[in-house]
């Protein structure tokens, strides 16, 4: 009985969870920052444009160099030691902190872009209706955006998907770095990387297929439909 | 901190730079006109054309770049029945994997362009491929020029990834260095400030032109 099958499923897993909390942090930070980019106080404003310029323009791969060998360098001696005995999995916090920073840098442009989209005149009627700020963003600004922001976050929320495969380099045993492993036992390796290939498409038309499904139910009314 | 690992080996790491702009280069010189090819055929109202393409576009844009790069790293000795280097097999992985983004983004470029030109083009006796060719393309790719330029930034980060198959552009050299000096800080950190530097003056480029191009109808 040949191991190869049992591989697969847990670097489809890898893949999956890895994307998956990636997603989540991105998500959050994305927000902070795509609001921060809008925000009437131009410091902040200046600090969520140093980070998405910052975190947008150094290759991915680079990116995860930096926090798989560079970070644990910077920390002091004993943290790191400490790191090393009681992190399980150091590669694969490193590929989550790499991939989620690096998305949310680009969730938080969306983000931004969602929010400029809405008229200024939105803005004006719904405080000029004696609605207060919060309530302003509560009831008018973040139901319309938050629709419009779909579209694009499903192409990034796949995005993720495709980008976690980077972490093979680093030993993350995530469904590409499983099909090298099975190559480097068999020669099979066509086989093995077309097996993973197809693992992704499949993920990619099942999200798609989910997102597309809640994005005709929530789009807005009026709009022109994509 | 020993910052004189970078002057000390700096031949070799400009050695990488060479690489990682000759294989953009390469590669975007390929995979723009093959995106227009796959572009076009996207609007064709011919079957034959539509659906192929719109199948390699969908099929490349859902699979991740490492993969791709694999796949032709593993089928150019068979397609070609004898070895090739590293290079061009990701060369050849490069132009295939962009192609399929610049297609969307000709594709969207032409769509920006009203309807009413094509009609009148063809009501004054142009055929369909000289209306495209002298009204339509023209217009429309002014109009992509920002994202083409986004894109390209975009490729340009994705070189690094030839990185996985033993190609020596950049970031290989900068961790084979790095295998030899134990200077992870210092090396992985001037990667980033250069990848950084060549791609913040291409989004400020972009940035500019997009400010200054009013958008062609």
């Amino acid at each position: 009985m040949h191991p190869y099958g049992g591989w697969m499923l847990q670097g489809i897993f890898t893949t999956i969870h890895l994307s998956g909390i990636g997603w989540i942090i991105a998500l959050i930070l994305g927000v902070v920052v795509g609001t921060s980019r809008v925000f009437p106080v131009a410091f902040i404003r200046f600090l969520g444009t140093a980070y998405v310029e910052l975190f947008r323009n150094i290759p991915l791969l680079v990116q995860l160099f930096i926090w798989y060998f560079a970070v644990p360098l910077v920390l002091p001696h004993t943290a790191r030691l400490w790191m090393y005995e009681n992190v399980p999995n150091v590669e694969y916090m490193a590929a989550l902190a790499a991939l989620s920073i690096y998305t949310s840098s680009r969730v938080g442009e969306q983000i931004r872009s969602g929010l400029q989209s809405i008229p200024k005149e939105q803005y004006q009627a719904a405080l000029s209706t004696g609605l207060s700020q919060i309530q302003m963003y509560r009831y008018v600004v973040i139901p319309y955006a938050a629709r419009i922001i779909i579209p694009p976050l499903t192409g990034e929320f796949i995005g993720i998907f495709k980008n976690s495969s980077l972490a093979l380099t680093i030993a993350v045993s995530e469904v590409t770095f499983m099909s090298q492993r099975i190559d480097s036992y068999t020669f099979h390796g066509i086989e093995a990387v077309m097996g993973a290939s197809g693992v992704y498409i499949i993920i990619c038309l099942t999200i798609m297929f989910f997102m597309g499904f809640i994005e005709s139910r929530v789009s807005v009314p009026g709009l022109i439909k994509r | 901190m020993d910052w004189d690992v970078i002057l000390r080996n700096l031949p070799f790491l400009l050695m990488g730079l060479q690489t990682t702009f000759k294989l953009a280069i390469v590669a975007a010189a390929g995979a723009f006109p093959l995106g227009i090819l796959l572009g076009l055929s996207r609007l064709s109202s011919k079957w034959w054309l539509y659906y192929p393409a719109s199948a390699y576009v969908h099929l490349i844009r859902s699979v991740p770049l490492i993969l791709v790069i694999f796949w032709f790293f593993f089928l150019m000795p068979i397609i070609t029945g004898r070895p090739v280097g590293s290079f061009t097999s990701a060369a050849v992985a490069f132009i295939i994997f962009e192609a399929a983004y610049f297609a969307e983004i000709v594709r969207a470029g032409i769509q920006s362009i009203s309807k009413g030109q094509v009609m009148a083009g063809l009501s004054t006796g142009l055929s369909h491929i000289s209306t495209m060719r002298h009204i339509v393309l023209p217009q429309a790719i002014r109009n992509m020029i920002p994202v083409l330029v986004t894109q390209v930034i975009v490729l340009f980060q994705d070189t690094s990834l030839a990185y996985v198959i033993g190609v020596r552009e950049f970031l290989r050299w900068t961790s084979l260095v790095d295998a030899r000096e134990f200077r992870s800080i210092e090396l992985y950190a001037t990667a980033a400030v250069v990848y950084f530097i060549i791609c913040f003056v291409g989004s400020t480029i972009t940035r500019r032109l997009e400010k200054k191009g009013g958008r062609l109808r």
